[in-house]
């Protein structure tokens, strides 16, 4: 089927043209790894389409389809429940999406198959913009943050995937972030022996969309699980729960003088991120106990 | 119009089917040099690495790092995650 011009590193093809410093080969190496080779790959177009291959050349060793932005759930729906009607429940069907096609274009597909409790595994790779086509704001953009539609900073918070996906009631929703690979590695493990519509969040900063040198990648995302800006969560049968509480929570400063795209954010707009991050730790953290 | 050659299966439409990578080593500006007296072997770099092209020798007589020069972008991730700070960026062709 598959002919090997190169030796593949887990799943995944050695060299692929991601930017220096970009962790979206991670993402994919781990959870392909993770799930096996019994898997199907659904990937929108963005940065990840890289790995759903172009003309006869594949990055990948699983089997897969490029679809489009907005129906990459519904794809995955679609193989889905072919699948169930050929008698297979082992194989696992993976999106791989970027936040524009997850959050802004793909949601309503999500929404639907979250909704139908489709069994499928939707993992979204958040860079927080339309990264791939030129850092365009998404609904992912956080506040402040200055992008090329959004030249003087966002001026409204970012959309919270994760309680779109909790509202769903769907049996696992987890968020995840690439400075912690084990953590990771551990919810896709648990997200391959759940059946239902599952969705992990994952954040990966960009080098290049968010301003800052090529070696700070996880260092960036570490620092964002510190402030509070991005938290790890999850959601199972009913129950949530915070996975690492943030050892700052609030002190974003650090955060975002890292990151060239809140260089020209005043200190009030940086101080209602702050207070948005505190905002919505302290609401999760009252959740955890309500759904205790 | 089918693209693929697979001379037994009728596959409609464009199908990837060969497996290459990107000469993607061809990008680095500067490149990682491990002390092996720092070094601990505990495969953090290994572990964050992108292209993954680090392997760790946890046996004490090698060389505690080796990288694959053909695929390493020179992105510094594995010398700033370093926890003993073993691992440093030197300009490529310098040194």
């Amino acid at each position: 089927m598959l002919t090997y011009k190169v030796e593949p590193k887990g799943a995944v093809s050695p060299g692929i043209s991601t930017c220096q410093g970009c962790m979206i080969d991670v993402i994919f190496r781990n959870a392909l790894d993770v799930l096996g080779e019994d898997t199907v790959l659904v990937v929108p177009p963005g940065c990840a389409a890289q790995f759903s291959g172009c003309g006869p050349e594949a990055s990948v060793t699983v089997a897969g389809i490029q679809g489009n932005l907005e129906n990459s759930a519904a794809i995955a729906s679609g193989i889905a429940n072919g699948y169930k009607h050929q008698g297979n429940d082992h194989t696992t069907i993976c999106v791989i999406a970027g936040d524009g096609g997850t959050v802004d274009i793909g949601l309503q597909s999500l929404s639907g198959a979250m909704e139908r409790n489709e069994n499928i595994l939707y993992i979204c790779y958040d860079n927080e913009a339309y990264m791939n086509t030129g850092v365009q704001g998404s609904s992912s953009t956080p506040l402040a943050a200055s992008t090329t539609t959004t030249p003087a900073g966002k001026p409204v918070n970012s959309k919270d995937l994760f309680r779109i996906c909790m509202a769903h009631n769907i049996p696992y929703a987890a968020t995840a972030s690439i400075a912690n690979i084990p953590d990771f590695r551990r919810k896709v493990q648990k997200a391959k022996d759940i059946r239902g519509c599952r969705v992990i969040h994952i954040m990966s900063p960009c080098p290049t969309g968010w301003g800052y040198k090529s070696a700070k990648t996880v260092e960036v995302a570490r620092e964002a699980i510190n402030s509070g800006a991005w938290l790890l969560l999850e959601y199972e049968n009913g129950r949530l729960t915070i996975s690492k509480k943030p050892t700052a929570l609030g002190q974003v400063e650090s955060y975002v003088r890292m990151q060239k795209r809140f260089k020209g954010a005043s200190d009030e707009a940086i101080a209602a991120l702050s207070a948005h991050v505190c905002e919505r730790y302290t609401y999760m953290e009252k959740l955890t106990q309500i759904m205790a | 119009m089918p693209t693929s050659t697979h001379a037994t299966r009728k596959v409609l439409g464009p199908c990837s089917h060969i497996l290459v990578a990107a000469n993607t080593g061809s990008w680095r500006l500067e490149r990682p040099d491990v002390d092996p007296e720092l070094c601990i072997r505990c495969g953090t770099c290994a572990m964050y690495c992108p292209t993954a092209c680090i392997t760790v020798s946890k046996d004490k007589s090698e060389f505690p790092l080796t990288f694959d020069w053909n695929y390493c972008k020179g992105c510094g991730i594995c010398g700033n995650e370093c926890p003993k700070k073993a691992i440093r960026m030197i300009p490529e062709g310098g040194e």
